[in-house]
């Protein structure tokens, strides 16, 4: 019992990852694959604060009179590292908007399909 | 959060994906004040729930909001899933228990930030002397991967001229928010306290949950929401372009040349201890001046890459009314 309490938190973690996973590689669709990141990127922010956390512990702000403060460490490694995943999140999304003004779709496999088609036609072109 | 993670899989509708991500930012962020990370939460909620939900929407519109069905069977992708979760939660027996104070974690550097930051640094906030002085160096990596992705949305988004006939594209916005005249109002008395807090939290940084990340996420929302209200060439004749480019690369060069001046003083790099005669008077003007690069540059890039999406949604569209 003790051990379903003490690692449900990397549990959910793991769950959460898994769908993240999960999105990235069964969905065609980009945007989606997008949000699987985030969540994927999520479940690892919410493993480090769950590690960092202490029990019976504050916010790691210094008071007078309090001696348990959570680790801060993580708390610093993740609060960057969110706002850094919203920039290259953008920036993966600049990429979709491209890709659509290309190709007209963002479909995976349409994508996919449309550049086979290009190759066939460049091969006849040599012939 | 599993329940919206998996509703997330589900549904085709883009629309409802982007917002379901939206509740999922801020159901995290509220997990995150549980667990004591009251900075990181402050985070989440801006980003997660506000600056990403907006440029995911963006997309949205621009690309169309169905998903088809996929064509390949996603049995593999379910198989390969599952053992990979399997051999994950089998590594997690060997794990130390969650909130136990004797964890691998809570004994190398942890006890040195948490007993002695107040000797050596003399800020209260913690996470703010990790963030700015012990670890300094990775943030300054940090604000330059930000930087760095702002170029990147500049250089994919950027319309090279902007179409001629402004008069079309402002009609288009005049008769979008004249049909929104409660929320002007009522944002339009928000803003100036937005920015205020904004100030709040990046000067109060040391002293309580905040700093330059949030604050200048903070910031660059009160502006996103007057661009989306009153149009982006009322924005851009607030805030030109041009402007917050040179903001953006400015505060970079001001966490970085607070690195050189403490080279210059004796010290090593980014070694705020040699900026004042006293030690912990140096600590705080440095922490003070890179929180201020920091948060110049996080608000400026968020509103590079709000204007450039935006930008490029009022290109689209004139060229949609002007083939019509």
């Amino acid at each position: 019992m003790t051990m379903i309490l003490g690692l449900y938190n990397y549990w959910v973690v793991i769950v959460l990852m898994m769908i993240g996973f999960y999105i990235i590689i069964a969905h065609g669709h980009l945007i989606k694959k997008i949000i699987g990141l985030n969540i994927f990127q999520t479940s690892v922010f919410i493993f480090y604060i769950s590690v960092g956390k202490v029990e019976g512990a504050t916010a790691p702000i210094w008071q007078e009179g309090i001696i348990l403060y959570s680790n801060p460490l993580p708390h610093v490694l993740i609060l960057t590292a969110i706002v850094v995943g919203i920039a290259t999140t953008a920036l993966g999304l600049a990429l979709i908007i491209r890709i659509k003004e290309a190709y007209g779709v963002i479909d995976e496999d349409e994508i996919q399909a449309m550049d086979n088609q290009a190759m066939v036609n460049q091969d006849k072109e040599h012939q | 959060m599993v329940g919206i993670a998996l509703a997330v899989n589900q549904i085709k509708d883009m629309f409802a994906v982007v917002m379901l991500a939206g509740i999922y930012g801020l159901v995290s962020a509220s997990f995150f004040v549980a667990m004591d990370a009251v900075d990181v939460a402050f985070t989440e909620a801006s980003v997660g729930a506000g600056i990403s939900t907006l440029l995911m929407l963006t997309t949205v519109a621009m690309t169309g909001r169905t998903e088809h069905e996929a064509s390949h069977k996603p049995l593999l992708a379910l198989i390969l899933v599952a053992i990979t979760g399997g051999l994950l939660i089998y590594g997690t027996f060997d794990m130390p228990y969650f909130g136990s104070a004797d964890a691998a974690v809570h004994n190398h550097v942890a006890p040195r930030y948490i007993y002695d930051s107040m000797k050596e640094i003399g800020v209260p906030n913690m996470v703010t002397s990790v963030l700015a002085s012990y670890r300094g160096f990775d943030t300054f990596g940090e604000v330059t991967v930000i930087f760095t992705a702002g170029i990147g949305v500049l250089a994919l988004l950027s319309v090279a001229q902007r179409p001629k006939d402004d008069a079309a594209i402002e009609a288009i916005n005049d008769s979008m928010h004249e049909k929104h005249l409660i929320l002007r109002v009522a944002i339009k008395t928000m803003i100036p306290f937005i920015l205020l807090y904004a100030f709040y939290v990046q000067f109060h940084g040391d002293y309580g949950p905040g700093g330059g990340f949030q604050a200048g996420v903070i910031f660059a929302a009160a502006i996103i929401m007057y661009a989306m209200l009153f149009g982006l060439s009322a924005a851009r004749r607030v805030i030109t372009q041009p402007f917050v480019q040179l903001l953006s690369a400015l505060g970079v060069l001001l966490y970085g040349s607070v690195g050189v001046v403490s080279m210059i003083n004796g010290g090593s790099f980014l070694d705020y201890s040699v900026l004042a005669a006293d030690p912990i008077a140096g600590q705080h003007l440095g922490i003070l001046i890179i929180e201020l690069g920091v948060g110049l540059t996080v608000a400026s890039v968020m509103i590079i890459i709000f204007f450039s999406f935006s930008a490029r949604r009022e290109y689209q569209q004139a060229n949609k009314g002007a083939s019509l």
